[in-house]
């Protein structure tokens, strides 16, 4: 907690530098089909109240029987934080009134979770990388949903989402600036979506974090924190940092004291505000839950679900560093997606890996992005884009050409071997034919031929003229060559 | 352990119960009472015995990952004061 301080990480005031210190909550949406203690789906937009079980609706009599496979989901994800995993562990009442709360209480785990400490690992965009202390992983119900626009008396209450499993991850506050945040909650997130255990999709609400804020001058002990609730997106989590750390640092500047609270970030007014209705609430009277046993289960259990694990993104990362020859950056950023990782695998299974890497990152992600597609909604396949690089490295199209058949590929599909044929975009390798068009170009331009001999740097021109002589098939290696020869640069 | 007349109204409201003036004492009274009668445990010795959480030694029953319930949104809003298109619909409460 005590690290040295690294002052870029510092935030200016107006009187000192300020270090801003932050803890998460993350709330993640346990990936199942039926809810923590009902048979109702977990589906996402259904109709108002049509996923709720007569437990999940609390009314009386009704008993909550646990989802083996929220169990199961809980020490997936506690394996994939590389914690400890606790065979004992047991659920609490946290009692608050709330109307989309019909039990006047949630269900969770207070001082037993399912799942103790652990880390993550962050690589940040510099390079460096820092490590999240993870103090615990509990498992508790959501609530429902209530809608305050359809009327100007009445809230609507929707059940739906009551009694869905989440778990809570909390983070220690190792977290030293806002890129640090949103770096965590963005590998976590990618974990969750390697184990299956969370889809992530912070649009629906499958991820939510509650992000605790506090600043002190380097050296200091922590100062008090506030606590932000519910901030649903990454970029969001960043700036309700910012703006917390800057709303703080001004009342501490200023000779004031910060009142430890619980704030909701405002995004359209780029401000924080406090939640006075939630400060008694905080009274939250928790106690085992009498319908419910404690949650036992074997180290075998644990065993057999850690085999079925799939490689997880910091191994992937190290074999693709290792198998590929790929930089740490390159490979960071295709094993941020499973999707994109196994994409990537198979267009580089039994070619360059490099160039591979090259053309998944620069070409078709770039691609993607800025048509807004998925990589599961590529027009083109691994083994399409595998064809064009396998094109290129028998030398039978230029890498300018292989983007003009990535474009067609993208655009009208079909496979590229094919379509190097009917289109004629065969690299011309034939000295004679490209000698034919550097002998006319020379011959055209005897002013420029003599200029190159005092300024070789002409040669770029020289072979601009020639690309566009043969229709931009000429294999470039073979044109340089050729030019400079006959123009006697070397 | 005892509760003082402050502590009775918190706890009322939480559990958002309407408790007037006149029921604070006698209420007070009773709680005082109970909770006499629960300290006296207190006098067992229990050190060293992990707590009992079951009067039957049993493993938690848990149940398949299969949707079984839903699909009844009439039945789940029937007993509520106030509904609309199967919301329920409650006093505005907004942040």
């Amino acid at each position: 907690m005590n690290a040295p301080v690294d002052p870029k990480k510092l935030i200016k005031g107006g009187l000192h530098d300020w270090e801003v210190i932050v803890g998460m909550e993350i709330h993640a949406q346990v990936s199942s089909q039926a809810k923590l203690f009902s048979g109702a789906s977990t589906e996402f937009g259904a109709e108002p109240n049509d996923h709720v079980s007569l437990v999940d609706a609390a009314m009386p009599g009704m008993l909550p029987v646990i989802n083996a496979e929220c169990i199961a989901q809980a020490v997936r994800t506690g394996l994939g934080l590389k914690a400890q995993i606790n065979l004992r562990s047991v659920f609490d009442r946290k009692n608050y009134f709330y109307p989309d709360l019909p039990q006047g209480y949630q269900i969770s785990q207070y001082k037993d979770p399912i799942v103790g400490e652990g880390e993550v690992l962050v690589d940040m965009a510099d390079g460096s990388s820092i490590t999240v202390g993870i103090e615990r992983l509990h498992l508790e119900q959501d609530a429902g949903k209530s809608l305050h626009d359809q009327d100007p008396t009445r809230s609507f209450v929707d059940l739906n989402r009551s009694g869905v499993a989440l778990m809570e991850i909390v983070s220690r506050p190792d977290l030293r600036s806002s890129e640090e945040a949103k770096a965590y909650v963005t590998k976590l997130r990618t974990i969750l979506r390697y184990l299956g255990t969370c889809d992530g999709d912070m649009e629906k609400g499958s991820l939510r974090a509650d992000v605790n804020v506090s600043v002190r001058r380097p050296g200091e002990p922590l100062g008090t924190r506030c606590e932000i609730k519910n901030v649903n997106s990454i970029r969001f989590i960043g700036q309700a940092i910012e703006t917390e750390a800057r709303r703080q640092i001004a009342i501490l500047e200023d000779g004031g004291t910060i009142d430890q609270e619980t704030r909701l970030f405002d995004p359209t007014k780029g401000e924080t505000r406090s939640m006075r209705s939630k400060e008694e609430a905080h009274d939250y009277r928790y106690f085992p839950d009498p319908d419910l046993l404690p949650l036992e289960f074997d180290q075998a259990f644990v065993d057999s679900l850690a085999e079925g694990l799939p490689e997880l993104p910091d191994a992937k990362k190290a074999r693709f560093v290792a198998d590929y020859g790929l930089s740490p950056y390159d490979a960071g950023v295709l094993v941020a997606e499973r999707a994109s990782a196994d994409y990537y695998e198979a267009v580089a299974k039994g070619r360059d890996g490099k160039a591979a890497a090259n053309w998944v990152i620069n070409e078709l992600f770039g691609r993607l992005n800025k048509e807004g597609l998925s990589i599961e909604a590529s027009p083109v396949s691994a083994a399409q884009l595998g064809a064009i690089i396998d094109l290129i490295g028998e030398g039978v199209i230029s890498g300018k050409i292989a983007k003009d058949l990535f474009e067609i590929v993208w655009t009208e599909g079909g496979d590229p071997r094919t379509l190097v044929e009917s289109r004629g975009m065969k690299q011309v390798t034939d000295t004679g034919a490209i000698e034919k068009a550097v002998d006319a170009i020379i011959a055209a331009n005897p002013d420029k031929v003599a200029q190159a001999k005092e300024k070789p740097t002409l040669l770029g021109w020289f072979v601009g003229q020639t690309m566009k002589a043969t229709g931009g098939k000429a294999n470039p290696a073979a044109v340089n060559t050729l030019l400079k020869a006959k123009l006697g640069i070397e | 352990m005892s509760v003082d007349e402050k502590t009775v109204r918190r706890i009322a409201h939480l559990a958002r119960i309407a408790v007037t003036d006149d029921e604070v004492g006698p209420l007070q009274g009773e709680l005082n009472a109970i909770l006499a009668f629960v300290e006296q445990l207190g006098a067992v010795d229990v050190s060293g015995i992990e707590p009992m959480t079951s009067v039957t030694p049993m493993a938690m029953k848990k149940r398949e990952d299969i949707v079984t319930e839903g699909g009844r949104a009439a039945d789940v809003v029937a007993n509520a004061p106030e509904t609309e298109d199967n919301y329920f619909l409650v006093p505005k409460v907004v942040e």
